[in-house]
């Protein structure tokens, strides 16, 4: 059974990998631009993996900020996954050790968070690793082939890839929202709202890390008040 | 004053574990409350869909490849394919659509 967690995972993965190998494309590429050596730029990536947050901190590198300025940027930008994180902490599977809390949280990103929240079951620690051991290499990989050259891999493939992460995305919320209505409400609001902080004057000047908590503490908060799911954590029925 | 590329890639590690790592180690008990239970089940949704769009339209080269990127994976989606068919299914719509449109300019 756990090695059948960890073979899933490890299947449900690979269009993250695949995702993720164009967003680091990018982001090697971009820090090559930079005056980063490659070493440099795979390191952040192995170390950090979150997309929006490494090319924040390209911008303070290269124009030589402080320690502080970039622990700040880390802190709002990547606040989301506080709320991930909390979120996964309650749907863990009661038997696992401890210390696999401090394990899993190096990869709480937003795509493998997704994986995780999309199971009807616990989450055992394995499916976690699953999804890990391959999309973290290709967040690696990817940045080490983008650093090492930005002409290897034609633009049209790097477009094509690009839509793939919010594919799956997609794939993991519409099946719910057609079979139960709060998650649609719950979908069609957030997707609208955070729509409205990318148009509007004043809104559109909120950094997409806020907007993305913002859009998610608002919508959640209305959906928990207005349709309270039943006890046995099924979906509210409405 | 010059600052060590390698300490500006160890803040941002720590910075970003942290936040990662304080919720899962510190919540460990269930949460009984209704309404929390309630919110903490509707983030998922709440927050993936709020990553998805728009930001899937800037995610391509050009808009309409975006747009029928968007469609052909809310398809593939409703009829309940598998994450890598409508990933693919998605990436192979974005491909086509930017073959076809320098013909259509």
């Amino acid at each position: 059974m756990k090695t059948k967690d960890y073979r899933n995972g490890l299947r449900d993965g690979i269009p993250v990998a695949l995702g993720y190998f164009a967003v680091s494309f990018a982001f090697g590429m971009e820090a090559a631009t930079n005056g980063l050596s490659i070493i440099q730029a795979v390191l952040i990536s192995l170390t950090n993996v979150t997309s929006a947050g490494q090319f924040s901190a390209l911008g303070i590198i290269a124009a030589g900020g402080t320690y502080i300025e970039i622990a700040l940027t880390q802190l709002v930008i990547n606040l989301r996954y506080c709320l991930m994180s909390f979120s996964l902490a309650q749907k863990l599977d009661r038997s696992a050790a401890n210390w696999h809390r401090y394990l899993m949280a190096y990869s709480v990103t937003d795509e493998i968070f997704a994986l995780d929240a999309s199971l009807n079951t616990p989450l055992t620690p394995k499916y976690h690793y699953g999804i890990t051991s391959v999309a973290v290499p290709g967040w690696v990989l990817g940045t080490f082939v983008g650093a090492i050259s930005g002409t290897l891999l034609p633009s049209f493939v790097i477009s094509a890839l690009g839509v793939a992460i919010y594919g799956m995305f997609l794939a993991i919320i519409i099946p719910p929202a057609r079979q139960n209505r709060a998650i649609l409400f719950v979908v069609l609001s957030a997707m609208g709202l955070s729509f409205l902080f990318s148009v509007l004057p004043l809104l559109k000047k909120v950094s997409s890390g806020f907007v993305i908590i913002i859009v998610t503490v608002v919508i959640a908060a209305i959906a928990a008040w207005l349709e309270p799911i039943n006890d046995e954590n099924n979906k509210g029925e409405s | 004053m010059t600052h060590n590329i390698y300490l500006y890639i160890f803040v941002m590690a720590a910075v970003t574990y942290l936040i990662r790592m304080l919720p899962l180690a510190l919540s460990k008990k269930e949460i009984t409350n209704q309404y929390i239970k309630s919110f903490l089940y509707y983030v998922p949704y709440a927050c993936l869909a709020a990553m998805t769009f728009p930001a899937i339209l800037y995610s391509t080269a050009s808009l309409y490849s975006a747009l029928a990127g968007l469609i052909i994976a809310i398809i593939a989606a409703y009829k309940g394919k598998s994450l890598l068919i409508v990933a693919l299914a998605a990436c192979i719509a974005v491909f086509l659509v930017e073959r076809i449109l320098p013909f259509l300019s």
